[in-house]
C-alpha cells in the first residue's frame, strides 16, 4: 500500500490515547451499563441483543479494531484494543461475538481467506450479521482431530460434503462454520484434508443440540447429507486444510487464554474479582471468615488465578518474541484447565452441603459452587483435552519421543478405525 | 528473571555463572559441609566484586546497578545460586543493605555500608517478629530471642525490629553490633549443606539511640519491604533449583533405558514430566511479577509476594521431589546431587514466612482478619 517513500507517519495514526478517550465518550453516550444480571450465555434473545450491540460498535466506529480497515475493520493496534478493552469494561457489551466469531473464525479468515471471501464475509462479521462456529472434532474421535472421516468429495464446482462433526457452540443460532473434511483417502491424514467454509442453515446439515450435565444446550451435532459446497468456498489450498486448522486452533488457544488482539470486551480469564467474590460470599454466608482452612481455601484460589494471569504473560511474551516455541501455548491450557479443577474443588468444600440443597427456585452462590463442579472437566475436554496437551508440551515442547501412531505415512483409507467411528 | 534482558543484565548474569561454575561448582558446596560459615571470605569478596552487593545500594553509597531496578539484577544472581546450590549470605546482606540505604543516617551509611559492599563484612536480619525493648535514657534495652537468623554467627551486624513496651504498636529497627553486650548469638544445626543460621539472644542488651534506623515507631513498611525483598530473592531461588533439576531429569530419563527403551518414552513418565514443565512455567512467572512488583514499588506488591510464595514454595519442592522418584534409587542417595537442591528448596520454602503463613496475608486482604 505504501512505496518506500510515502511511509505512513505517525500522526496518521491516532494515539492511543486519543482513541482511549473518543471511546470513552463514546461507550458512556452509547452503551448501556454491564450488571450482574445479565446472562451473557448463548440463551434466546440474548443473542440477537448482541448482534445488535455488535452493530452499534460498527456504526459507532469501533468495531474490529485489529481488523484489516479494508474489510471493515479500523487497522490499528494491539494497544488499541487494550485501551477499548479496558474502557469498555463497565458496559454491557456483544460478549458472544468474541469467541469464537471474531478471536477465532474471523482471525482465521483474515490469514487464509481469499480477497473475495474476506469482502463477503468479515464486514458482515463485524456489523453482527453473522456468527461463525468450528466445525473440527467428529463423534468418532475427539482428541485425534486430523483423523477426521467427513468427506467432501469434488464433483465440478463443487464438493459433495458427508458425515457429522460435534461440540460446536451454539451452531444452531449461528450462521456459517469453518469445515474440516477429508478431500483425499490416498494420503497419509494430514495431507488430504480441506478446509471450507459452510452456510449451517441450508437443506442437507440437520443440526441437533446436546443436553449438557449442568442442563444447558449450547454444543451442538450437526450431520451433512449431500451438502454442497462451492469449490470457491475453500479456506487456503486444497488438501492443506491442516495448515488452516493449525492456525485456527493458535488463534483459540489465545483467545480462551484472552490474549486475542481480535475479541473486544471482557472475556473469560478476566473477571478476577468476580470469581474471588463467589468464595468469599460463601465464606461469609457460612460464618466461615475466621476459619484457618476456609482461609487458606480461599487464598489458594486467589493465588492460582494470580499465577494464571502471570503464567499467561509470560508465555504470550515468550512465544511473540521467540524465546520460547509456539506448543508452550499448551503450558497455559493445561494450566487453566487445572485451575479450573482445583477452583471447582475449592469452592465446593467452602459451600459445603450449601452445594446439595437450596430453598426451591434460590439462586444461591452454594446451588452456583454445587452446579460448576458438574462441568469441572469442560475446559480440561474442550479445545484439546489435558491428556494431549501434555502430549504436547513432553514432545513438542521439551523434545521427548512421540508416541506411536499407526496412521502415521499410510494412506488414510488403510488406517484401522474402531468400530465406533463414523455413523454408518 | 525477565524474559527479555537488557545487553549489560545478560553480561552480568553471564558473569556472575560463569564465576560460580568456576568458582563454586557443586564439589566445592559439598567440601564446605563442615565449614563453620558454610562459605569462604574470598569467595564472598569476589563475588561482591562482581557486584552482587551493589545493586540495591545507590551509587553515591559506593553501590549501583545495571538496570533501572537494581532488583531485577539482584534476582539473576539469586536464580543462578539456586541452579548451584551456591553459598553465601546473599538475602541477609542484600536486606539490610537496602534498608541502611533507604533509611540509615549519613553515619550509620558511612559506618557500615562501604565494608558490607565491599564483601568484607556481613550483616543479618532478625526477621519481622519483633524483640522487646523498654526505652532507658536516650536507648533501649532489648530482650528475646529470634531464630533461626541467617548468617546470624557470621555478621558483624544485626538488624532487629524491635517493639517497645510502652510506646503502643509501632515498630523501630535497630542496628545491632555483634559484639554488643547482653547479645549472645549461638549457631543452628540446619537441613541445607552450607546455609548457617543462628540464634540471636537479647539478655537486657542496651543499645543507644544512635542504633536507630528510620523513625522511632515508625518501621513496618521498612519491615514490609524487607520482608518483599527477602522472599523476592528466595523465590527467584527456588526458581533456580527447580529449572536446574528439571533439566538434569529430563536429560536423565533420555538416556537411561529400561525394557529397550528410554525413560523419556513412556507416556505415564512424559505426562509426569509435562506436569513439572507446567508448574515450572508458573514459578518462573510467578517470581518475575512478585520482582517487577517489589522493584517497582507497585500498590500489590505484597500481595504479589506473597503468591509467589504460596505458589513456588509447595510447588518446587514438589517438582524435586517427582523427579527424585522419577531418578530411581540413585536419587535418594548422598552422592547424587539432588538432594543439595532439595534442602535448598525446602529450607527456602519454610524461612521468611511459610506457605501458610502468606496465605494467611491475602487471606487478609480479601476477608479481612480472621
Amino acid at each position: 500500500m505504501f512505496g518506500d517513500d510515502a511511509v505512513p507517519v505517525d500522526d496518521a495514526v491516532e494515539s492511543v490515547d486519543a482513541f482511549r478517550l473518543r471511546a470513552r465518550a463514546w461507550l458512556a453516550a452509547n452503551m448501556a451499563p454491564y450488571h450482574a444480571g445479565i446472562d451473557h450465555r448463548f440463551v434466546d434473545g440474548r443473542l440477537d441483543d448482541e448482534r445488535a450491540l455488535q452493530r452499534r460498535l460498527f456504526d459507532g466506529g469501533f468495531a474490529g479494531i485489529c481488523f484489516p480497515a479494508e474489510y471493515g475493520g479500523l487497522g490499528l493496534s494491539a494497544e488499541h484494543q487494550l485501551a477499548f478493552t479496558q474502557e469498555s469494561m463497565g458496559y454491557d457489551m456483544p460478549f458472544a461475538m468474541n469467541v469464537p466469531t471474531l478471536g477465532i473464525l474471523a482471525a482465521t479468515l483474515v490469514d487464509y481467506g481469499t480477497h473475495e471471501q474476506k469482502l463477503r464475509h468479515l464486514p458482515a462479521i463485524l456489523k453482527g450479521e453473522e456468527l461463525w462456529v468450528q466445525f473440527l472434532s467428529e463423534p468418532s474421535g475427539g482428541s485425534d482431530l486430523a483423523g477426521c472421516l467427513t468427506r467432501a468429495d469434488r464433483d465440478g464446482d463443487v464438493f459433495v460434503m458427508n458425515g457429522s462433526k460435534i461440540w460446536s457452540s451454539a451452531a444452531y443460532a449461528s450462521d456459517y462454520a469453518m469445515c474440516l473434511a477429508r478431500t483425499n483417502w490416498d494420503v497419509p491424514k494430514h495431507r488430504g484434508l480441506t478446509m471450507f467454509i459452510v452456510k449451517i442453515h441450508q437443506p442437507g446439515i440437520q443440526v441437533e443440540q446436546i443436553r449438557q450435565v449442568d442442563g444447558s444446550m449450547e454444543f451442538c451435532q450437526e450431520f451433512f447429507d449431500d451438502v454442497a459446497i462451492p469449490a470457491a468456498d475453500v479456506v487456503g489450498e486444497i488438501d492443506d486444510g491442516w495448515t488452516v486448522a493449525t492456525a485456527l486452533l493458535v488463534h483459540e488457544r489465545n483467545a480462551v487464554a484472552g490474549g486475542s488482539p481480535y475479541t473486544s470486551g471482557r472475556s473469560s480469564g478476566h473477571e478476577i474479582r468476580s470469581e474471588d467474590d463467589s468464595l468469599t460470599d460463601m465464606v461469609r454466608a457460612t460464618g466461615q471468615v475466621g476459619d484457618a482452612h476456609a482461609r487458606q481455601l480461599v487464598a489458594e484460589a486467589h493465588v492460582r488465578q494470580r499465577v494464571g494471569t502471570a503464567l499467561i504473560g509470560r508465555i504470550t511474551q515468550g512465544v511473540s518474541a521467540g524465546k520460547m516455541l509456539p506448543p508452550a501455548g499448551s503450558v497455559m491450557k493445561l494450566f487453566s484447565a487445572t485451575n479450573v479443577m482445583r477452583r471447582y474443588e475449592i469452592g465446593l468444600e467452602l459451600a459445603g452441603v450449601t452445594a446439595a440443597a437450596w430453598p426451591a427456585g434460590a439462586q444461591g452462590v452454594g446451588r452456583r459452587l454445587g452446579e460448576l463442579t458438574l462441568t469441572r472437566q469442560g475446559l480440561s475436554l474442550g479445545g484439546g483435552s489435558n491428556e494431549i496437551q501434555r502430549n504436547i508440551i513432553s514432545e513438542r515442547l521439551l523434545g521427548m519421543p512421540r508416541e506411536f501412531a499407526a496412521d502415521r505415512e499410510v494412506p488414510y483409507r488403510d488406517v484401522p478405525r474402531g468400530g465406533s467411528a463414523g455413523r454408518s | 528473571m525477565e524474559l527479555e534482558l537488557s545487553e549489560e543484565q545478560a553480561f552480568f548474569h553471564e558473569t556472575t555463572r560463569k564465576f560460580l561454575i568456576a568458582e563454586c561448582p557443586l564439589t566445592a558446596v559439598r567440601a564446605l559441609e563442615s565449614d563453620p560459615a558454610g562459605f569462604t571470605p574470598e569467595y564472598w569478596r569476589r563475588g561482591a566484586e562482581l557486584g552482587w552487593t551493589h545493586l540495591l545500594v545507590p551509587e553515591a553509597d559506593g553501590g549501583g546497578s545495571f538496570s533501572e531496578h537494581g532488583l531485577l539484577d539482584l534476582v539473576l544472581v539469586a536464580e543462578e545460586m539456586g541452579r548451584l546450590v551456591s553459598p553465601g549470605p546473599l538475602v541477609p546482606v542484600s536486606v539490610v543493605a537496602s534498608a541502611l540505604a533507604e533509611a540509615g543516617t549519613a553515619d550509620q551509611r558511612a559506618a557500615v555500608l562501604p565494608a558490607l559492599v565491599a564483601g568484607e563484612t556481613v550483616a543479618a536480619w532478625c526477621g519481622t517478629d519483633p524483640v522487646d525493648a523498654v526505652a532507658q535514657g536516650d536507648g533501649f534495652v532489648l530482650t528475646g530471642v529470634a531464630a533461626p537468623v541467617e548468617a546470624g554467627a557470621q555478621a558483624q551486624h544485626l538488624l532487629v525490629a524491635v517493639r517497645t513496651v510502652d510506646d503502643g504498636d509501632g515498630l523501630t529497627q535497630l542496628l545491632v553490633p555483634a559484639d554488643t553486650p547482653g547479645l549472645t548469638v549461638t549457631p543452628m544445626g540446619g537441613l541445607d549443606l552450607v546455609r548457617r543460621f543462628a540464634e540471636v539472644r537479647f539478655d537486657g542488651a542496651i543499645v543507644p539511640a544512635s542504633a536507630v534506623l528510620g523513625e522511632v515507631g515508625g518501621a513496618a513498611s521498612a519491615v514490609e519491604r524487607q520482608l518483599q525483598i527477602a522472599v523476592v530473592l528466595q523465590c527467584a531461588e527456588m526458581v533456580g533449583t527447580a529449572d536446574r533439576v528439571f533439566e538434569l531429569t529430563l536429560e536423565y530419563l533420555g538416556d537411561r533405558y529400561s525394557f529397550g527403551r528410554p525413560l523419556s518414552s513412556y507416556q505415564a513418565l512424559k505426562h509426569r514430566i509435562a506436569d513439572d514443565k507446567m508448574w515450572l512455567e508458573a514459578c518462573h512467572a510467578a517470581a518475575t511479577a512478585a520482582a517487577v512488583a517489589v522493584a517497582t514499588r507497585a500498590d500489590n506488591a505484597g500481595e504479589l509476594v506473597s503468591v509467589a510464595k504460596v505458589w513456588i514454595g509447595p510447588h518446587a519442592t514438589e517438582l524435586i521431589q517427582d523427579c527424585v522418584q522419577l531418578h530411581g534409587g540413585i536419587g535418594v542417595t548422598w552422592e547424587h546431587d539432588l538432594h543439595l537442591y532439595l534442602r535448598r528448596a525446602t529450607v527456602d520454602r519454610v524461612t521468611y514466612g511459610t506457605p501458610e503463613e502468606h496465605a494467611e496475608r491475602i487471606a487478609t486482604l480479601l476477608l479481612g482478619a480472621a
